[in-house]
């Protein structure tokens, strides 16, 4: 690219303070507690008395900039003119005075941008690109959280989940999504296949086959031309030679499958963290709704809900009744690909005569 | 007026239903942008075939080796023309917003018009990393929109084998449970590693979390290569008037069922007042005329559970710091691995705490650029050559609190062993 003239970039990370709604700035480092006065309302005091609702509301993440726009013009007029986003892309509108809280509310609903997503509710899915960006993709994210999200809006708008409810979805094994307490994840479940003609061209070599967490690939010539090939016994297909060799396409349209983890938790209220464990797989990537990868999602969630005591996390629900309980309860089959044999998998088997019956 | 649409039957079923569709926001873009109009096509098409359709690439801006994330379109005519030109270069600008993802509506108005100028003007706030994602500029049009982010006061976040972008939770802001001011380490970490940040040179990607508390909002020690959890040393405190009003309302079965019963360490308990002990580690508040509720806080972990229930009426401690965690990651290539305790307190108040503070940051980016394999993330470096080196490669003493158990098995060496008892010793008088 010619520059007609190149400007000289500031580096650096801007500073928040001018972001920080006032009260948040005057009130800096010395809150005190906060209540939940409705769902989607957090109200924080501070030691000095001062106070500030938080409205939290829904969107879509990828966003046209008229939505943008359009919260601009809600907060500008129904709020103070500052905004938040969560992790999991919620947005959070800060207001001074509780009579602003109902008709900020009401604005929100109007335009679309649902209201929740705080304490004991199940919030938005934190999520990845999928087909609309990333370049190894094995679903759609955005399409996958959104066929979710409609039908667990509900419980997005209510607090009736014994304890918060985080979701995630990734379109490849990777699992930018993250850790949650129900991860739907893309399993692929055929090795890659090689387009020999593009590996030497396209591929490092020696990278790639480091790259194998099981030591599958090997170098070797096809046709004249040196290319890699695979020992299918071996490999996991896990897809991670795909990225750095994409002549070793892992994803398949038929073969590409949804996974279900649960149990994933990343704070260390009561029980330490603890990664999502493996309860479906299998599940057809059935775009553009994903209805057997939602009636799971759905299941799961409503087993929870009912079995679940107050303030337990999905992990310590399962924790407390057990994993045969658990798939019992949820009626998904256990398999033998639940067994983990990753590893120092065997910590995971039961060294105990702790059974239930 | 933009072009007119492809059919996009599958997409269109993504426009029904309550939550908000990004369907029909792409669609408003479409309006009056070629740009969108092709998205949709391209979308559509791997909707259709089940498959992603993009393809990476090299494309930077002027001074920087990373944070922008190049996608040709792979799907084109017989005679190698883009099928869908008009989104046939679809780049990513990744910028990093103000700590706690905090805005003005004027700021992101100007961000907004920006990339309505220079790109497609879809914008995800945000992603996983916690980076603004502009997404779709043409090749030609990176460089321009990353002048005016620039100007804005935005920097580009991080890509690649390099320092990535980092997050913290909102913590201080509006947050009673924040120990340690977030926004102020985040800001000073990126900013003293910001050569690692835009010049992509480590063996592989490294990120810092910031959470302000054990609730870890951000995820950081399943997620992060050096998670800073804020945390406290002195009692939890209380409020009496709060924890009668708490008890008032919710009665002793849900105190024993989702209080008391739910502590981890069994650390606290419900006594008559008269029999409240007494102590510099003890912890106690009345619920009623006769009833106490006692924290024993040599026992307690900070795991926040009884706070989270009891908000106000029990608040964190005032001598409050730092617990530092190394070595998190996702699941490339070893599986998952969580962060593991590395400093298990470290204040983090004055200037000189942060000195040493970013000391330390300073060290493990050091030991993890020069020791790390290519590829290779610091949870699997500590991994191969065990915590014990690492620890001793950035100088630090070893701690009990690092660990859950000790090693149950006999297969090592430990023909050093009467140093390592009067290094243990040595450490013991200097603490006392
Ligand atoms: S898919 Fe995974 S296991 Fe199979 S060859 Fe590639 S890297 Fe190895
Ligand atoms: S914060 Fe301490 S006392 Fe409270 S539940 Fe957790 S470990 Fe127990």
């Amino acid at each position: 690219m010619a520059q007609p003239q190149v400007r000289k970039p500031v580096e650096g990370f801007l500073d928040n303070k001018k972001f920080l709604h006032p009260k948040f700035a005057a009130n800096y480092g010395n809150w005190k507690y906060h209540d939940r006065p409705r769902p989607g309302v957090l109200h924080h005091v501070s030691n000095t008395g001062d106070e500030v609702w938080s409205v939290k509301a829904g969107t879509q993440r990828q966003m046209d900039h008229y939505t943008i726009r359009k919260l601009c013009d809600i907060v500008d007029k129904f709020g103070e003119g500052f905004m938040r986003f969560t992790m999991r892309s919620n947005v959070e509108i800060a207001v001074s005075s509780a009579a602003k809280v109902d008709p900020l509310i009401a604005e929100l609903e109007k335009n679309g941008f649902p209201v929740g997503g705080t304490g004991n509710s199940v919030s938005m899915v934190a999520h990845t690109q999928g087909w609309l960006h990333c370049d190894i993709p094995g679903t759609d994210a955005s399409g996958v959280v959104k066929s979710m999200m409609d039908n667990l809006i509900d419980e997005y708008r209510h607090e009736r989940m014994p304890n918060r409810v985080k979701l995630s979805t990734s379109c490849c094994e990777i699992n930018c999504g993250g850790q949650a307490d129900i991860a739907v994840v893309v399993q692929y479940t055929k090795p890659p296949k090689i387009n020999h003609d593009l590996v030497s061209a396209i591929c490092e070599r020696p990278t790639v086959v480091a790259r194998c967490p099981v030591a599958a690939i090997r170098p070797t010539i096809i046709n004249g031309k040196p290319s890699l090939e695979i020992d299918e016994k071996k490999c996991v297909c896990c897809g991670a030679c795909y990225p750095p060799c994409p002549p070793m396409q892992i994803n398949d349209r038929e073969a590409n499958k949804i996974a279900i983890w649960v149990g994933g938790k990343n704070s260390n209220a009561r029980s330490k963290p603890t990664f999502h464990k493996l309860v479906a797989a299998g599940l057809p990537n059935n775009a553009p709704r994903w209805p057997e990868v939602n009636a799971v999602v759905g299941k799961i969630l409503k087993t929870y809900q009912e079995d679940g005591r107050p303030w337990e996390r999905m992990a310590d629900w399962i924790d407390r009744i057990g994993w045969p309980s658990f798939f019992e309860k949820t009626d998904l089959p256990f398999t033998k690909y639940m067994i983990d044999d990753w590893r120092g998998g065997r910590v995971n088997l039961n060294a105990s005569a702790h059974v239930r019956f | 007026m933009a072009k007119p649409m492809h059919p996009t039957p599958n997409l269109d079923q993504l426009e029904t239903g309550p939550w908000p569709s990004f369907v029909t926001g792409i669609k408003r873009l479409a309006k009056d942008s070629d740009m969108a109009v092709d998205l949709l096509g391209q979308l559509e098409h791997s909707y259709e075939t089940r498959m992603g359709h993009w393809k990476g690439g090299t494309l930077g801006v002027v001074g920087y080796g990373g944070g922008i994330i190049p996608r040709f379109s792979e799907i084109k005519n017989p005679d190698g023309s883009y099928k869908f030109p008009d989104a046939g270069e679809f780049h990513t600008l990744r910028i990093m917003p103000a700590a706690g993802m905090h805005y003005d509506t004027g700021t992101l108005r100007k961000l907004c018009d920006i990339w309505v100028k220079h790109g497609s003007g879809l914008i995800a706030l945000h992603g996983q990393s916690g980076d603004i994602m502009f997404q779709g500029a043409s090749s030609e049009n990176v460089q321009k929109a990353f002048d005016e982010f620039n100007e804005l006061g935005f920097d580009l976040g991080g890509a690649g084998p390099a320092l990535r972008t980092s997050a913290s939770c909102v913590g201080h802001a509006r947050c009673e449970m924040s120990c340690y001011d977030e926004a102020k380490a985040h800001h000073q970490v990126i900013n003293k590693f910001l050569d690692d940040l835009h010049r992509p040179a480590l063996p592989y990607k490294f990120k810092f979390k910031f959470s302000g508390c054990p609730n870890d909002c951000t995820n950081s020690i399943q997620r992060s290569d050096f998670a800073t959890i804020g945390t406290w040393r002195d009692n939890i405190r209380t409020d009496e008037g709060m924890a009668k009003k708490w008890f008032a309302k919710n009665g002793i079965n849900t105190l024993v069922n989702t209080v008391t019963g739910m502590c981890p360490t069994r650390a606290m308990q419900i006594k008559a007042t008269k029999d409240v002990a007494k102590g510099e580690h003890i912890t106690s508040v009345a619920l009623d005329g006769s009833q106490s509720l006692e924290i024993d806080n040599k026992n307690c972990v900070r795991c926040m559970h009884c706070i989270n229930v009891m908000t106000g009426a029990l608040q964190i401690g005032k001598d409050r710091g730092v617990t530092i965690l190394m070595g998190g990651k996702s699941v490339l290539k070893i599986g998952a691995t969580m962060g593991s305790v590395v400093i298990p307190f470290m204040p983090l108040n004055t200037d000189e705490d942060y000195e040493a503070y970013l000391d330390l940051a300073q060290r493990v980016m050091d030991f993890f650029a020069e020791n790390a394999l290519e590829h290779e993330r610091t949870g699997e470096m500590i991994e191969r050559i065990g915590l014990a080196n690492f620890l001793e490669g950035i100088e630090v003493e070893i701690d009990p609190n690092m660990i859950n158990r000790p090693r149950m098995n006999p297969y090592t060496n430990m023909v050093g062993w009467d140093e390592e008892v009067a290094k243990a010793e040595a450490r013991k008088a200097a603490a006392a």
